[in-house]
């Protein structure tokens, strides 16, 4: 059965354009196009390319790993780093970020350690960095579900007059799961300092954004719960930063939420397990390619003459650095320790879990006996 | 076996409901640490559709008691938020059947937060969800949902029987690190006991010996205990000694206290309304005729609802385990 419509929905008014400071060309745009917002000081953007370009590096890194079989998996956010940095680069260091699989770069632009952020990709733990220190909940998988623990944290914040802001990065295809909903309408009603920042990146895996939903942006949907919501050119870093930053500002003066929609896309596929050749045309991978957020912002630093060789250079040993860090930390042997399989499940320790605690211990046991006597026999027979 | 506790001022003695005695506890818990908070679907000015939360709103104000939005699994995954930030959220499910929309929240956040984060994240969440049946509901609001929870590591699962359990118990479950799913047995809401509060029964892990007996050992929790005290009553008039334990706490499970007992009687039974495939009974037998199997006179039996959704009102009483059935299915163990 197939459940494709043939062009009944009733018709609507077009999707506006994505507001934008600076164009594909690199120039800046006309007011028309703004929505109000000024593009930031020079400094600013110079800021944004450098950890665009290092989060760059670091992705293509990891994914090169990833083909080399030496990471379980590695959802890649190429094309998007417009949306991931800004995201960061809006945070003051004590406000929360929630994050999803895909957002690696942003944990790394906050300061988190390559090692650490591989630690779960790898296959070491589920997790393994310090969230408390950099502010950054685990990387979520199940869909949406992050988007209620920033409405929730946020909140006590609020509670406790502390002017800590949450933000949460969820993706378009997260939007149709109801705690998306849920959380939207709990921030509006609760007035929770949080920023939602969807990183439109038109693919749900395999399924396009037509097929999530019937509304022009999902930046509309924010007016249904009574909050802002801003369609925004998501590979426009300038435009990006102004417009979360305004929006973390917002929320940090007891304003409540808002809701931001990044128009971008998915270069890469979804996962290394995915094959977007089955899905989507190689033609319109490479429309997204030239509208790349970096090569953007670097035609209108070079125009503006903010980019000198020594600043390139600069910027391009920081990410040389990043990416040799990141490929030495795979020959870092992890330790990973059976026994700490029972450690963290309970503060309260359990009888019966230390019984089974102590069966593997013994099978442990067992198997390095095993194992010496084996190399003990091994010895002798070469000897 | 419930105590006062030493170097506390307590208050006159008092003839409390389960339903007013878990009201004291909140309140109780709210007045001394500043960081628990209540919120949930009208717990606010109604106090509850139970009316477990009666005053607390008009007592601590709106940023510690508050009315949220009707959707479960925002209660619960803000919850989480709230308890990143240093909060001890109190949320109530309002009804069994209503806490699955949270199923996602409580299975993959709650339960696993800790692990995740190898301890760096503690989620001291206290999830109360009234439950079971034997009130005349319509449909959907007399689930027994505890085997969803115990079958989820991470998850403490407990259940009080009586108004002294239910103050002690949540009280420690709001207390503790671990999240904990307390399940309140809504048919014993209105049941009254007298209590010197601030009361402190035995630890909410551990099962309690509620009646000693030679022949049988009959495990109940949160509505089935009653119904196992009373079969007791009706096996004395038999001749039968019937021990009763409150198991208490579903997850973790005393295993202690519960083989020793069956280890003196050589026959266990234990009774509960929800159905019984995959039940929490099936744990309870499996578990006791590994660690015991030598001490038993007879196989255990499960004595609990039939494997069907909940009946109407009008069929529940055909439906819940009674002393009659209970008994019954005793007597068919092979007594030599």
């Amino acid at each position: 059965m197939s459940l494709k419509v043939e062009s009944t929905r009733i018709p609507t008014v077009l999707a506006p354009p994505p507001l934008r400071l600076i164009d594909d060309a690199g120039h800046a745009v006309d007011d028309s196009q703004t929505g109000g917002f000024t593009l930031p000081d020079t400094a600013t953007l110079l800021s944004l390319y450098r950890r665009m370009v290092i989060a760059r590096r670091f992705d293509v890194q990891v994914t090169a790993l990833t083909r080399q079989g030496r990471l379980a998996t590695y959802p890649s956010a190429l094309g998007q780093e417009a949306c991931e940095i800004a995201a960061v680069a809006s945070l003051d260091s004590g406000d929360w970020l929630f994050p999803t699989y895909r957002d690696s770069i942003a944990l790394l632009t906050r300061g988190v350690k390559p090692e650490d952020i591989l630690a779960s990709f790898r296959g070491d733990w589920h997790s393994g960095y310090d969230y408390n220190k950099h502010c950054i909940a685990p990387q979520a998988t199940p869909l949406a579900t992050q988007a209620l623990h920033a409405v929730g944290l946020a909140t006590a914040a609020k509670l406790k007059r502390d002017s800590t802001v949450a933000l949460t990065l969820l993706g378009d295809g997260a939007t149709s799961e109801g705690d998306a909903h849920e959380a939207f309408n709990f921030a509006a009603v609760w007035q929770a300092p949080v920023v939602f920042l969807v990183q439109n990146n038109q693919f749900a895996i395999s399924v396009p954004l037509d097929k999530q939903m019937a509304c022009r942006t999902i930046a509309d949907k924010a007016i249904g719960y009574g909050m802002p919501g801003y369609f925004v050119d998501g590979n426009d870093v300038a435009a990006m930063f102004a417009v979360t930053s305004a929006a973390v500002d917002r929320a940090r003066a007891g304003e409540g939420p808002t809701l931001i929609e990044g128009l971008t896309y998915r270069i890469e596929a979804h996962t290394n397990s995915d094959d977007p050749t089955r899905y989507r045309n190689a033609a319109d991978v490479d429309v997204w390619r030239g509208r790349d957020p970096i090569e953007r912002l670097e035609k209108f630093l070079v125009s503006e003459g903010a980019l000198s060789d020594t600043e390139r250079a600069s910027i391009t040993q920081e990410a040389e650095d990043t990416a040799a860090a990141t490929r030495e930390c795979m020959t870092i042997k992890a330790v990973v320790d059976p026994l700490e399989l029972f450690e963290h499940v309970y503060a309260n320790a359990r009888p019966a879990l230390a019984e089974q605690r102590e069966a593997l211990a013994a099978e442990l046991a067992e198997d390095n006996a095993n194992q010496a006597a084996d190399t003990a026999a091994e010895t002798g027979t070469h000897r | 076996m419930s105590q006062t506790i030493p170097g506390i001022a307590h208050r006159a003695p008092e003839t409390l409901s389960m339903a007013s005695a878990l009201n004291a506890a909140i309140r109780d818990a709210m007045t001394d640490d500043p960081t628990v908070v209540l919120f949930g679907e009208d717990v606010g000015p109604l106090g509850g559709v139970f009316r477990v939360t009666d005053g607390l709103y008009a007592e601590f104000g709106e940023t510690r008691v508050s009315d949220s939005p009707l959707a479960e699994s925002g209660i619960v995954g803000t919850a989480i938020g709230m308890a990143m930030y240093g909060m001890r959220p109190v949320v109530e499910m309002q009804f069994d059947a209503f806490s699955y929309p949270a199923f996602q929240q409580i299975v993959s956040h709650v339960a696993k937060m800790r692990n995740r984060t190898r301890g760096k994240i503690q989620l001291p969440i206290v999830i109360r969800i009234p439950y079971a049946g034997d009130i005349g509901g319509v449909e959907h609001h007399s689930d027994s949902s505890e085997a969803y929870w115990t079958a989820t590591p991470g998850l403490t699962v407990v259940s009080p029987s009586n108004p002294a359990d239910a103050y002690s118990m949540l009280r420690e479950a709001i207390a503790s690190d671990d999240p904990v799913i307390f399940m309140e047995p809504k048919s014993r809401y209105w049941s009254k006991a007298e209590l010197t509060l601030p009361v402190q029964t035995a630890p909410m892990t551990s099962a309690v010996v509620l009646r000693e007996g030679t022949d049988v050992t009959l495990l109940g929790y949160g509505p089935t205990v009653k119904t196992a005290l009373a079969t007791a009553e009706l096996g004395a008039q038999e001749g039968l000694s019937i021990e009763v334990i409150d198991l208490r706490s579903l997850s973790p499970f005393d295993d202690a206290t519960v083989s020793a007992s069956l280890r003196k009687t050589s026959r266990v039974a234990v009774i509960h309304e929800a159905a019984q495939f995959g039940g929490y009974g099936a744990e309870v037998a499996a578990r006791l005729t590994e660690r015991n199997f030598f001490y038993l006179a007879a196989p255990i039996l499960r004595i609990t609802g039939f494997d069907i959704p909940y009946p109407s009102p009008k069929l529940e009483e055909y439906f819940l385990p009674t002393p009659d059935r209970i008994l019954a299915a005793i007597s068919r163990w092979e007594w030599n």
